[in-house]
């Protein structure tokens, strides 16, 4: 009888887990909803400066600002990582470090001098768990980026580059994030953020003739810090809505996982509770075949 | 006459969009007025101005306040683009106030915040 409660205990727990998994699903579901809402509001703007700084690019196709080239002579490299403040992901905060390790690695054959960066108390806690020096960590708005902290991050980084090596700054930025492609699949992608590659716009459309207002110049030093910290924006964006994905995928297939368990301790109980029964049957027989033996004598 | 296509984004979001008549923005160095039919420009906002819309349907002129950003024109096309940026009706005057007190008090260098805070007061239609 003991094993029938401890089953009973255990499939109860079971259940209590499978309604808490079942919650955090539904919750995340709606987050993805909301994360990509974010993601399409933030287009126009993304959109409108792209358009902006490819048509002053193509104007003035000799200018030169420091956001724009290649710095031969600093040898590190930086590298911002996209991770999550929470767990409860699956493989998400997983896959982003193992392909920064390898970003990391290839930088170093290459004989670059690589500098992480990184954003989410889970990447936070797995660099500096292995002792691994990092240049800075930002948390506590992964789950639904705002555009201030976009523009700190932006800010730092861009500082960063225009530095040299010797003040501790960087050569170029590299960032691993997670490209959001549908509900079922996300894509971890490596980029390069600096020094900027701006091609000519890509339609056909000739860019207007623009006059700047005070100075094409003025306007250049301006719309590149925008442009860097709006691309930084859409990769937390699009790493949030990856990221709610990820733990939708992972509170399911726990929900799932769950409710077979209990199907399994159930059978389980009724075969030990069968068991009983039979056996309180046959004793029960026994017992009588037995008295109607000594009583028939 | 046709009309201008306006469009004030944030990052975050799109603000307003809609036909106007006219839309004035402060840059740098000025106050510009554009009226449908103007050059191809690109200006930078000043940190901290309001910028004027006029509905083309003859509603009330739209006032908002925009931080660090700029704007472009071209072919009746204006898009206002600031990483700050909120609409006149939308600003929570007593935070605001509060915002151009903390701002007047802290004594930055740069008057950036005390010149944000003005305008998002002067953008929900009180002098401050």
């Amino acid at each position: 009888m003991a094993q029938i409660r401890q089953l009973r205990q255990k499939i109860k727990s079971v259940k209590s887990t499978a309604k808490i998994t079942r919650a955090q699903e539904m919750i995340a579901t709606s987050r993805i909803v909301k994360a990509q809402q974010a993601v399409a509001a933030s287009k126009p703007y993304a959109d409108q400066i792209t358009q902006a700084l490819s048509a002053l690019v193509s104007h003035h196709v000799g200018i030169d600002h420091p956001l724009l080239q290649e710095q031969p002579a600093d040898n590190r490299s930086a590298v911002l990582i996209i991770t999550s403040d929470r767990g409860f992901c699956g493989a998400y905060n997983a896959n982003v470090i193992r392909e920064a390790e390898a970003l990391i690695a290839r930088l170093r054959e290459e004989g670059r001098e690589p500098v992480p960066y990184v954003i989410g108390n889970k990447g936070i806690t797995w660099y500096r768990f292995r002792g691994r020096e990092v240049a800075e960590t930002w948390h506590g708005f992964t789950d639904r980026p705002d555009f201030p902290s976009a523009e700190r991050i932006g800010r730092r980084l861009t500082e960063d580059f225009l530095k040299t090596d010797a003040d501790g700054g960087v050569g170029e930025i590299h960032v691993v994030y997670t490209q959001f492609v549908s509900m079922l699949t996300q894509e971890v992608q490596v980029r390069r953020l600096l020094p900027l590659e701006i091609g000519e716009s890509a339609s056909d459309r000739v860019p207007p003739a623009y006059e700047f207002e005070p100075s094409a110049a003025a306007a250049l030093d301006l719309l590149l810090p925008n442009y860097v910290e709006s691309r930084i924006f859409h990769m937390l964006l699009q790493s949030a809505a990856s990221f709610h994905a990820s733990v939708r995928r992972a509170m399911k297939s726990a929900t799932d996982n769950a409710n077979e368990l209990v199907g399994v301790y159930t059978r389980q109980m009724n075969q030990v509770r069968q068991a009983a029964i039979t056996q309180e049957i046959s004793e029960i027989v026994g017992g009588a075949d037995a008295l109607a033996e000594s009583g028939g004598e | 006459m046709a009309n201008l296509k306006v469009g004030l984004v944030s990052p975050e979001r799109e603000i307003w969009t809609g036909e106007a008549r006219m839309v004035v923005a402060q840059t740098v160095e000025g106050s510009m007025g554009i009226l449908p039919g103007h050059a191809p420009v690109l200006g930078i906002l000043l940190d901290g101005s309001v910028v004027k819309i006029e509905p083309a349907d003859g509603g009330e002129p739209i006032s908002a306040m925009v931080g660090s950003g700029f704007f472009s024109v071209a072919a009746d096309e204006v898009s206002v683009l600031a990483e700050q940026a909120e609409l006149g009706d939308e600003v929570d005057v007593p935070e605001a106030r509060q915002a151009l007190e903390n701002a007047l008090a802290a004594e930055d260098e740069d008057a950036t915040r005390e010149r944000r805070a003005r305008a998002r007061l002067r953008a929900a239609g009180i002098e401050a």
